[in-house]
């Protein structure tokens, strides 16, 4: 029997072989979600990280940085208050707020609600601010052109060897907190050779949204994107024959 | 709510999907599910989950969920060879450190199967 998502079954003497993708729900949500994106000529960026290693902040710091003429909005994933959401509406940007209880991740279905409630046609960029958790979103796409993890020099050296599907599935990688390394014993190459042990060809970013030391190389980063966008990681194949 | 909650409800929607569309569809026994070792699931956590949810289906409610690991596997286009990263400490290729590229394995998330209750074996019991 050849099912409506295209995966084929049949039955056995003692059951059936179903060969189902699990997330396949999640999946063409996701790609719904993405089709809205390129219908409307807009970028779509999923910023993922612990929690506090700087998503907010370093939203702020885009925000405020970025071409006034690019037209932004944020979708803003909480566990359970509006706070971060807050901070970045004073921006004057919009922002929608998701917040999503006891789950610990977005889902392409939340962001499908969440665009709902955005003017898509109104906008050239949308950032989504993921909930703070470096393991969970890694197994859930969104719809996202490219993915932005964050790791704060706080978090040391080895947090790509422990969160590796997180990193593997980056396009982009910032080290946030740079400001903060005369009191760290950090080693930032160590960092940088950790994460390229998992994903070679990433860009990375080291930067203090606070002060805005390295802040522009990650804004240019961002313009690219609009001007000469790449496939997203995610959207290649992963499992080679 | 660990992510293994939410995948649960996805297997038990599939399952449903798939059982609607069933030209022969049974009491289920076993549902025999693919997880790959570099993905972000507990294995532990999505049976108990199950054994939770598969309650409310009723031709779910015998069934166990059966793990079946897929190992992770990369390949080195330097070497052309497969080898097994070291999950959490080593991912660059053992033999030339060349870093990791190209998955064989490891990423599954799949249900690959369901056995039937064998009604004869049931009504002996």
């Amino acid at each position: 029997m050849c099912t409506s998502n295209g995966n084929h079954n049949h039955s056995t003497m003692n059951g059936a072989i179903l060969n189902l993708d699990l997330m396949d729900g999640n999946q063409q949500t996701a790609a719904a979600n993405r089709t809205r994106f390129d219908v409307a000529g807009v970028r779509c960026l999923n910023l993922m990280s612990s929690p506090g290693t700087g998503k907010t902040t370093l939203l702020e710091s885009t925000l405020g940085a970025l071409d006034i003429n690019l037209r932004t909005a944020v979708l803003e994933g909480d566990m359970t208050t509006e706070l971060d959401a807050d901070r970045l509406r004073a921006y004057g940007v919009p922002v929608v707020a998701i917040t999503t209880g006891r789950a610990c991740h977005l889902d392409a279905d939340m962001i499908a609600a969440g665009l709902d409630r955005l003017d898509l046609a109104a906008l050239d960029l949308v950032f989504i601010e993921n909930v703070g958790n470096l393991i969970c979103p890694a197994e859930y796409p969104l719809g996202e052109h490219a993915n932005v993890v964050l790791v704060s020099l706080t978090e040391g050296e080895d947090k790509p060897l422990k969160y590796p599907v997180m990193f593997y599935e980056a396009d982009c990688v910032v080290i946030t907190k740079t400001d903060l390394s005369p009191y760290l014993k950090v080693n930032v190459e160590q960092l940088k050779a950790n994460i390229h042990q998992i994903c070679p060809d990433v860009p990375v970013f080291a930067l203090s949204a606070e002060t805005g030391d390295g802040l522009p190389d990650w804004l240019d980063w961002i313009q690219n994107q609009l001007t000469t966008p790449v496939a997203s990681r995610r959207d290649e194949p992963v499992v080679v024959a | 709510m660990p992510h293994e909650v939410d995948m649960t409800k996805a297997l038990i929607l599939s399952l449903k999907e798939w059982w609607a569309e069933a030209q022969e569809a049974r009491q289920v026994k076993a549902v025999i599910l693919q997880v790959g070792d570099f993905t972000c699931v507990e294995p532990d956590l999505l049976t108990r989950s199950f054994a939770q949810q598969r309650l409310s289906v009723p031709f779910l409610q015998d069934a166990e969920l059966v793990i079946h690991p897929i190992p992770f596997v990369a390949h080195c286009r330097a070497c052309v060879q497969d080898y097994r990263p070291d999950l959490g400490l080593h991912y660059a290729c053992p033999t030339c450190q060349a870093p990791l590229h190209d998955i064989r394995s490891g990423r599954e998330l799949k249900i690959e199967r369901v056995e039937w209750i064998d009604e004869r074996e049931k009504a002996n019991r």
